[in-house]
């Protein structure tokens, strides 16, 4: 428990301090008002707002444990909005419930589709992840673009708006999927033995599967969550424009996502994972979005605040960083004989 | 060949002396004097934690000692890089050949000293330099190939002759001839005396005893990170050399080695039954019975293929021959799953890159063997948790104490002890145990083997896999030996003495099983 | 001299020819692959469209896609050393408009020239600092590279800038003709481009050690090689080169433009791969990604000959990404096992 403690504490302390710096600025920054029994403020909307983002990096948390990544995860959510809403958008009765049900079904089934076939890539074939999931990020902006025949699909459908829109007693609905979807993960990874069979396969695939632990099974599985994750979020994006862009859905978001998973504490190099400090990296980055916007920024600019904040975040992660405060062990080969004897193990 | 050095040979060109080093809880060196000279093929011998890569490394600017000089040609010097040492003109070759694979023979051979014509690279004279260079050790192949495309034993040529295009005047080879069959051997044998001849002192690092005696001068013997002496090849005959690597008995065991000291019934069905089980390039074709209540251990040097023995028995490599019966139903062993399916578990011998997980907790791994077994959808409860650690932490004495620490930060033997835990906890009708007490300490190796004892003599069949020939007499009932990735015979363990055992083990091939 | 020689059969027997040439040229088969695909694809377009290969359609090949080729240089670089570059197409974007800007308020082209490429390399050198001297991996260090630089490249303007300057301008209108054949200044940078990059990586020791630390980083450390040094270089190379091409496309399209070069390094990436250079290190020629942006331009020319959607193209980039992909992962598991 010392651990998790130790883990969390800056990434908490960074957003008390992003939430401080910001009322103080601009007190109306924490005020919740009630109207029509729905909750409205800039929490509210940060809240809000982050649920693609908070999806995607749930999924990316997962990935990143076993060692791997998952960069079309844009390119899925230009592809689940793309089916939905040219399924809605086709139908004839746009406002149908039962339309939109079923075209929200059918993208998110593509959606575990598209994972899958990652997860093929990757967990059969063998596949270095970075590339396997590049090949998708190419490819399915492209089948994106072809479904939508090019166009900016448009809807006008009270049922789908409601969806990135809408309220469910007094939260907004995308926050509650949003919320659904981090309990429920936690709850698979926790409650469940997947977790540490997780995050053992990231430490060392090696010595898990030789304690009989199905490695092949859980990376698999592990991008076809990410694929879901990515299809739900696209749905939800695009309920929010009422289209689907595919050029600009999910932009940059794997980018964003990796982010909010660092900054969460897990590590790029797989093992260990924190979905709660996804979750506070996910509220951090927007956060400072609605920072950077309240600033008078352009959006558009906004970038090189997160290129500042990367840095910044890899630089203290950064080993060499952290031996700083350590006496070097002579001849530590500076000039790079990069294994340091690990002083445990003497062997032959 | 050019002059390497202006040492005359026979005159000590390395001199260590005084040489300790230590890491936490383990002492590495123990005041190691070490003298390499020119013009002369030098052993070094010792088994594992003997303690000869920790005195490679120090004359190789990895690693910084503790205390004790190091002088080359007489001058003292202070290694704090590698690149020190390689100035100081000591080369190694290693087992992993450290060139560049997708570059060519003979730009591996001249990286970073090409010749340059017009301030660009001259490639005609690079590869007539390389092609220069090998010839003069008898080396002939085309050096516009790919390095890859070639055999082990040509790339460590290809290793070596750079070490001289760098005026080396040591070179240490680190188990050269590892993967090498006989020819590659005597070609790089015959290569070896070359540079002798031409004044280079030589560190020979080997496990291979025949070999040894074939091509080295002299010989250092190192035991438990002390200089037990240095002898001619010539004043010490193979027994002695073997019973100096291998040294006495430093605890009272005898409890444990009565205990084991027992018959056992092999009238019915074996446990264990594996027929003509092996994998080409990696071990010939071996057989194995391990009844109930029985330990029965494999002895041998390294390299003698008991590792891969046990790993093709366990499913973590496949086998391309053979079959194994489990209580006389023949079974597929293609995966680790399919081993513990059976009830058949290995702990292996590489405990930090195989066994451990080192990020989680001591009660994570333990109880991970278990876990896996149960699938993820079912978690085991906190309750059977805590009580399967806690008993497995007791009965073994893992130390410190707290389930939660994380196994990473225990010393190897503490490590090795939750590692047998995480396989006891499951409850096998087998354990392969591979190494499980080197580099531990004295203690931990006592509570290993006493567990084993006790739970062998309580009906678990245990296949024990160790280097220190006196544990595997201590504890098996039945010992198979194996030499060069085959196996060569079995001894009844009560009825024969160590002695016994180096003899068998030291025999030349021309000498008859005992 | 000696008593034993060693020596492997030299019996020429055609296989042992074959074996040989193999074995010399092993890396060049992913980019003679590559060239067999544009050979295959020119020869079936022309036979579909019947005056495909023109010389004014394939003068036009080279200029369309000179400043791909000018990046993917860079990336070759970069990816010889297991590295990569995701910031490239930012950097194009940064350095393309931050021209426009500069040129706009009346610096003289030869001043701004120069300040842009340094733009560009200091963005390389910052990624490789990070890569290099803070461990950080370079998925993420050319990340925050991307980040930064699409971010300054909306700060320098959020609209596009119209470029008048007459001697930038000059290098995307001015045609050298040659029959009908044509060539611009921007084309000639390119291929100068092209040029340089291959002798640099074939003729000195700051090349070879690009390929020693793709091909074994410690092994390289260890035979002596400035390592680190080489390392920063690379991106420093690849930042100066994109913005090079930031150059290019501005005098290509008379304008400076913040959103230019989305996804551009993923077309990089690609044409190297196609190209016949692995990612991960050691293997791979500049001419190679040449053909590879060849091979990209021509899909490009022939979807919109089709007259089908742009969309096609990214498809049909990262089918033969994949395809590219296994192929070379089923030669490199070969030559595995072969040792």
């Amino acid at each position: 428990m010392g651990v998790v403690k130790h883990r969390l504490f800056w990434p908490i302390a960074a957003l008390l301090t992003l939430v401080v710096v910001n009322t103080l600025s601009r007190p109306q920054f924490i005020k919740v008002t009630v109207r029509d029994g729905q909750l409205y403020g800039a929490l509210i909307d940060i809240l809000r707002n982050s649920a693609p983002l908070m999806l995607v990096a749930l999924g990316m948390t997962i990935v990143i444990a076993t060692r791997g990544i998952d960069l079309s995860v844009g390119a899925v959510m230009a592809v689940s909005g793309a089916v939905a809403l040219t399924i809605i958008h086709d139908s004839g009765n746009p406002d149908n419930l039962g339309t939109v049900v079923s075209a929200v079904v059918v993208a998110l089934l593509v959606a575990l589709v598209l994972g899958s076939w990652n997860g093929m890539l990757i967990a059969v074939l063998g596949i270095q992840p970075i590339i396997a999931t590049l090949v998708l990020m190419l490819a399915g902006r492209g089948v994106a673009l072809l479904i939508t025949e090019g166009f900016i699909t448009t809807v006008n459908s009270g049922p789908f708006e409601y969806i990135a829109t809408g309220y469910l007693l007094i939260l907004p609905f995308a926050f509650l999927i949003s919320l659904t979807a981090i309990l429920l993960i936690g709850a698979f990874e926790r409650r469940t033995a997947l977790g540490m069979l997780t995050e053992a396969v990231g430490i060392n695939p090696e010595a898990s599967r030789l304690a009989g632990v199905r490695s092949r099974g859980i990376i698999f599985s592990v991008y076809v969550v990410s694929g879901l994750m990515a299809g739900i979020a696209g749905i939800i994006y695009s309920s929010n424009i009422r289209a689907a862009d595919a050029n600009a859905a999910g932009l940059f978001i794997e980018l964003y996502a990796i982010l909010a998973v660092v900054l969460g504490g897990t590590s790029l190099q797989g093992g260990k994972f924190s979905i709660a400090g996804t979750v506070i990296g996910v509220l951090i980055i927007q956060t400072l979005n609605s920072t950077i916007l309240f600033l008078g920024v352009p959006s558009a600019q906004s970038p090189v605040f997160f290129a500042l904040v990367v840095v910044l975040v890899v630089i203290v992660q950064s080993p060499r960083v952290r031996q700083l405060g350590r006496r070097p062990r002579g001849a530590t080969g500076s000039d790079g004989t990069a294994d340091k004897p690990a002083k445990a193990e003497v062997g032959a | 060949m050019s002059n390497h050095g202006a040492s005359p040979p026979g005159s000590s060109i390395v001199e260590m002396r005084g040489i300790t080093i230590s890491f936490p809880g383990v002492l590495a060196l123990d005041n190691v004097d070490f003298r390499l000279r020119s013009g002369e093929i030098h052993a070094l011998m010792g088994e594992n934690g003997a303690g000869k890569s920790t005195l490679i490394k120090a004359l190789t600017g990895v690693y910084a000692i503790d205390s004790g000089e190091i002088a080359v040609a007489g001058r003292p010097v202070v290694f704090h890089t590698t690149a020190d040492a390689q100035v100081a003109g000591i080369s190694t070759v290693y087992q992993e050949v450290n060139l560049c694979p997708n570059l060519s023979v003979g730009e591996n051979v001249m990286l970073g000293h090409e010749p340059h014509r017009g301030g660009r690279i001259d490639w005609k004279g690079v590869h007539e330099q390389a092609a220069e260079h090998l010839r003069s050790l008898g080396v002939q192949i085309d050096t516009r190939t790919m390095l890859s495309s070639h055999s082990l034993a040509i790339q460590q040529l290809v290793a070596i002759s750079r070490a001289m295009v760098l005026e080396s005047r040591v070179l240490i080879l680190d188990e050269p001839t590892s993967s090498l069959d006989r020819g590659e051997v005597e070609q790089l044998f015959a290569v070896i005396r070359e540079l002798r001849t031409a004044g280079v002192a030589i560190l020979f690092v080997s496990h291979f005893l025949e070999q040894v005696y074939e091509i080295s001068d002299r010989v250092t013997v190192l035991r438990n990170g002390q200089l037990v002496g240095e002898y001619l090849i010539e004043d010490l005959p193979r027994h002695d050399l073997v019973t100096k690597m291998i040294g006495r008995v430093l605890d009272d065991l005898e409890a444990i080695s009565e205990a084991s000291n027992r018959e056992v019934d092999r009238s019915g069905v074996p446990v264990l039954k594996a027929t003509e089980v092996g994998r080409r390039g990696v071990l010939e074709p071996a057989d194995l019975e391990v009844f109930q209540g029985e330990v029965v251990g494999l002895a041998g040097l390294l390299g003698s293929g008991r590792t891969e023995l046990a790993r093709l028995l366990y499913g973590a490599d496949r086998a391309d021959t053979g079959s194994i019966s489990i209580n006389g139903e023949p079974v597929r062993i293609g995966t680790p799953r399919h081993a513990i399916e059976q009830r058949i578990v290995f702990s292996s011998e590489d405990r930090r890159g195989e066994g451990i997980v080192s990020d989680l907790t001591v009660a994570e791994n333990i109880v991970l063997g278990i876990q896996a077994r149960r699938g993820w959808r079912h978690k085991i409860r906190k309750a059977e948790r805590d009580a399967v650690v806690a008993e497995y932490m007791e009965a073994l004495d893992v130390r410190p104490a707290n389930p939660d620490s994380v196994v990473g930060t225990l010393s190897g033997g503490n490590q090795q002890k939750v590692l047998l835990a995480r396989w006891l906890a499951t409850a096998p009708e087998l354990l392969i145990l591979d190494e499980p007490t080197r580099g531990i300490d004295v203690g931990a190796k006592a509570d290993i083997q006493r567990k084993v004892a006790e739970l062998s003599a309580a009906g678990l069949s245990v296949i024990f896999i160790s280097s220190e020939l006196e544990e595997v007499l201590r504890l098996a009932q039945r010992v198979v030996v194996m030499r060069d990735r085959r196996e060569i015979g079995q001894l009844d363990s009560n009825r024969v003495g160590l002695n016994d055992l180096i003899e068998y083990i030291a025999n030349t091939s021309d000498g008859s099983a005992a | 001299m000696t008593t034993t020689e060693t020596t492997e059969t030299t019996r020429s027997s055609p296989k042992q020819a074959d074996d040989r040439f193999i074995n010399r040229h092993a890396s060049l088969m992913p980019t003679f692959a590559a060239l067999g695909v544009l050979v295959v694809l020119l020869v079936a377009a022309q036979l579909y469209f019947g005056d495909f290969v023109s010389p004014g359609n394939m003068s036009a090949l080279l200029l369309d896609n000179a400043y791909l080729m000018v990046i993917a240089v860079g990336m070759t670089f970069v990816i010889l050393t297991a590295g990569i570059d995701l910031s490239v197409g930012s950097v194009m974007a940064f350095t393309g408009i931050l021209l426009a800007s500069l040129l706009g308020r009346g610096m003289p082209a030869a001043v701004a020239v120069p300040v842009i490429l340094l733009a560009g390399a200091v963005i390389g050198l910052l990624i490789g600092i990070l890569v290099q001297y803070f461990d950080v991996q370079p998925f993420i260090a050319s990340l925050a590279g991307l980040f930064l630089a699409r971010g300054l490249a909306f700060v320098v303007s959020l609209k596009s800038i119209r470029v008048d300057d007459p001697s930038v301008l000059w290098l995307q209108s001015t045609r050298f003709q040659v029959g009908d054949w044509y060539i611009t200044p921007t084309g000639i940078i390119a291929l100068l481009a092209v040029g340089i990059g291959a002798f640099v990586l074939q003729y000195t020791r700051f090349g070879r050690t690009v390929y020693a630390i793709g091909g074994n980083e410690q092994s390289a450390r260890l035979m002596g090689l400035k390592v680190a040094r080489t390392k920063v270089f690379v991106y420093l190379v690849s930042g100066s080169l994109a913005g090079l091409a930031g150059l290019i496309l501005t005098a290509y399209s008379g304008a400076g433009y913040p959103r230019n070069g989305i996804g551009t390094e993923l077309d990089a990436i690609a044409a190297v791969v196609i190209g016949g250079t692995l990612l991960s290190g050691g293997r791979g020629y500049v001419l190679g990604s040449m053909i590879g942006v060849l091979v990209y331009g021509t899909i490009k020319t022939v979807i919109s000959f089709l007259g089908a959607e742009q969309a096609w193209m990214q498809i049909i980039v990262g089918g033969l990404l994949l395809l590219f992909i296994l192929i070379q992962r089923f030669i490199v598991s070969r030559s595995e096992r072969r040792e």
